[in-house]
């Protein structure tokens, strides 16, 4: 046991897990435990897999995921809140030969961007969309998501979501596989290293079906976000275990390769 | 539908020449929601885009439309949507992240009569939306107004150069006259067009962080317009003013009889046209009255104005409530009298009903 | 046995993979990097599972596992 930073094999040594060169050594402005950071590294993991990177380009939301064009090594457009999946269809459409990946939390995808994300989905732009699912607005203080879920605490729903007069939790991957555009459709956590295994092969198979032209690419992961749930993040990742996997199923909802 | 093949002098609307004029300037994307009165630009380019290898997407809604834009603008390809006054509205966010991002794009208003649905009638309501931003924050479009369909197509070729010249949203400001009226058009690209390969070229222009994805760059290009470091957004805007500020030697007017004049009538658009009948008229009848149109609404061409004050009064006439108006008497400054004349959103007038008023300009 | 590398100043002392690791071998250290977070200590076997580094949002673990015959060095 050493706390010598030597990163490097030593005679013997077989590197089991290692950093990847898409995603760059900024530390994160992220909080403690949120699982923004674990998306972010799955998602440069597959994009250094698949040798894309230097033909990617990232467009990214608003929320707390605006600066993930911060931690990539990958070219970025900025989109306004909600419209990266619009912005996204005139990038791709604009340099076909190019990959492009919306990266959108549940306010940005769900709510103000509903109208964009569903219809570029229908289209079948042949993008990949990673859609970050915490229940809950991060960068603007804790207020109420689309995906919120009922009798969840936040800054606007202060006695917790109720039905009557906000709805329910929108489950987006379930609409995103009835649309013909959609090539994949799969919901996964981040709650655990099995789930995040999964998580990995399912930002994969998205953007697998981006490549292979078959039309786009939609994955959903479960995260914590331990500050607006006023949890410390192990109690962050049974919340996601006990209370949101049952709201919001895991699984892989629609692949054209199996159909 | 081949454009090759088509006679260089067609018979066509303003929104026939404006999508001609694209493809012809080097359209490559085009991204739109319907709504009248400009629903033969994308209709036409639905057909003529993909045939000349290009890009069609009718957008699920304006805000669509204007972010597809402002993510093909992104990429350094020449890009373009097309609206009327409501679905501009709802582009006004867009239009100002790609202000913001320094990203080039060009957008159509056939302006429609407002406020809120309007009409689908003749209007110039648009024009301190157009001129001064539209969106929030301090930003400009570059905003070319024509007047005839022959206009419209040569204005395509001029705001894609802008475009790309400035790496910012270009604007022409129609109205439902210039969309709708049917008039002969050459079509040959006016003198001094520069290829679109030359303008994609100076996307490259290192001063402002480069452009989108080629894989060709070691370093990660980023375009964006939220800056939170402490003093890093003051230092944007002073970049994005002295751009405005660079703008300015594109003010374009247009100028008739105005050396002996002691009235000059201010117009742009269609009114502008318009006005130009009443003017001759009153010429021919005698009268010392000259026409100053302005070609370019933002920049405007003010030092011109300024130049013609000493000795003239003006009479500024627009179609909308007096807006235009009021930049007359900003470049004027006091110099010499401004007198304004409104004609109501919605009407079709002639030229014979802008005599009187013209004429107590001239007496009064 | 296994290496296992914790980049001290990326960590944000989430103890995510304190949570996560099979042998519990991880703990807090009661040492604090320069962000203030207290950063992890590993005593016990580690056998490479590298769940701690899957687990990590900050990409602060790096792995590393021994073949055994050779492994000449007292980590």
């Amino acid at each position: 046991m050493t706390y010598a930073n030597n990163l490097h094999p030593q005679q013997g040594e077989k590197m089991v897990f290692d950093a990847n060169p898409v995603l760059n050594e900024r530390v994160t402005h992220y909080c403690p435990g949120c699982h923004h950071g674990i998306a972010h590294r799955l998602v440069s993991e597959v994009l250094h897999e698949l040798g894309v990177a230097d033909k990617t380009i990232l467009v990214a939301a608003v929320g707390c995921s605006t600066f993930t064009y911060d931690y990539f090594n990958v070219d970025s457009v900025e989109a306004p809140h909600g419209r990266a999946c619009a912005v996204a269809t005139g990038v791709r459409r604009a340099r076909p030969e190019a990959v492009v990946f919306t990266y959108q939390g549940d306010g940005d995808m769900a709510a103000i961007g509903m109208a964009e994300s569903l219809h570029a989905a229908n289209r079948g732009e042949k993008i990949t969309t990673v859609f970050i699912n915490n229940t809950v607005y991060g960068m603007t203080g804790g207020q109420m998501a689309p995906t919120t879920l009922i009798g969840q605490k936040t800054t606007t729903t202060r006695h917790g979501r109720n039905f009557s007069n906000e709805g329910g939790p929108i489950r987006l991957t379930e609409i995103m596989a009835g649309l013909q555009g959609v090539a994949y459709a799969a919901r996964c956590a981040l709650d655990s290293v099995k789930h995040v295994r999964k998580a990995k092969k399912a930002v994969r198979l998205a953007f697998d079906v981006q490549l292979d032209g078959l039309g786009f690419g939609f994955v959903e992961l479960l995260a914590g976000c331990p500050t607006n749930w006023h949890m410390d993040p192990i109690a962050a990742n049974k919340h996601i275990a006990t209370d949101m996997i049952p709201i919001f199923p895991l699984g892989v909802f629609k692949d054209v390769k199996e159909t | 539908m081949n454009t090759e093949q088509m006679p260089d002098r067609i018979l066509v609307k303003g929104n026939e020449a404006v999508a001609y004029g694209a493809v012809d300037a080097g359209l490559r994307c085009y991204f739109g929601y319907p709504i009248t009165p400009q629903n033969e630009i994308p209709e036409i380019l639905s057909e003529l885009l993909p045939e000349h290898e290009g890009v069609f997407v009718q957008a699920e809604s304006e805000i669509g439309a204007v972010n597809m834009l402002l993510g093909a603008g992104a990429c350094g390809i020449p890009a373009m949507t097309s609206s009327s006054s409501c679905g501009i509205s709802l582009m006004q966010e867009g239009i100002s992240y790609m202000a913001g991002s320094h990203v080039p794009g060009i957008i159509v208003n056939m302006s429609r009569g407002g406020p809120g649905l309007g009409d689908i009638g003749p209007s110039q309501g648009d024009y301190f939306q157009a001129v001064k931003g539209g969106g929030h924050g301090d930003h400009r479009n570059l905003v070319l107004a024509p007047s005839t369909a022959q206009e419209c197509y040569d204005f395509m070729f001029k705001a894609l150069d802008l475009a790309f010249t400035y790496r910012n949203p270009v604007m022409l400001l129609g109205d439902a006259i210039v969309a709708q009226i049917k008039e002969p058009v050459r079509r040959v690209p006016p003198a001094g067009t520069r290829t679109p390969e030359y303008l994609q070229s100076l996307v490259e222009d290192q001063r402002i962080e480069g452009y989108g994805a080629r894989g060709k760059n070691a370093r990660p290009r980023l375009l964006k317009s939220v800056y939170l470091a402490e003093g890093a957004l003051a230092e944007h805007n002073r970049l994005l003013q002295r751009k405005y500020a660079d703008m300015r030697k594109e003010a374009l007017f247009d100028c008739e009889d105005v050396d002996d004049a002691g009235l000059v009538v201010v117009a742009f658009g269609s009114v502008g046209r318009i006005a130009r009948s009443a003017v001759r008229q009153l010429r021919k009848a005698g009268h010392r009255i000259g026409l100053f149109r302005p070609v370019t609404l933002y920049p405007f061409p003010d030092e011109a104005l300024s130049a013609l004050a000493r000795g003239r009064r003006f009479l500024v006439i627009e179609q909308n409530i007096g807006q235009m108006a009021e930049d007359v008497r900003l470049a004027v400054n006091g110099a010499s009298p401004v007198l304004w004349h409104s004609v109501m959103p919605g009407l079709f007038i002639g030229a014979n009903e802008l005599v009187e008023p013209i004429l107590q300009a001239l007496n009064g | 046995m296994s290496r296992v590398v914790f980049l001290e100043e990326r960590c944000k002392g989430c103890r995510l993979c304190v949570e996560v690791c099979p042998m519990n071998i991880l703990r807090a250290s009661g040492r604090f990097n320069r962000h203030g977070y207290e950063v992890v200590a590993m005593d016990g076997k580690c056998t490479g599972c590298a769940s701690c580094a899957v687990m990590c949002p900050d990409t602060a673990i790096r792995v590393f596992k021994s073949s055994g015959r050779t492994a000449a060095h007292e980590y």
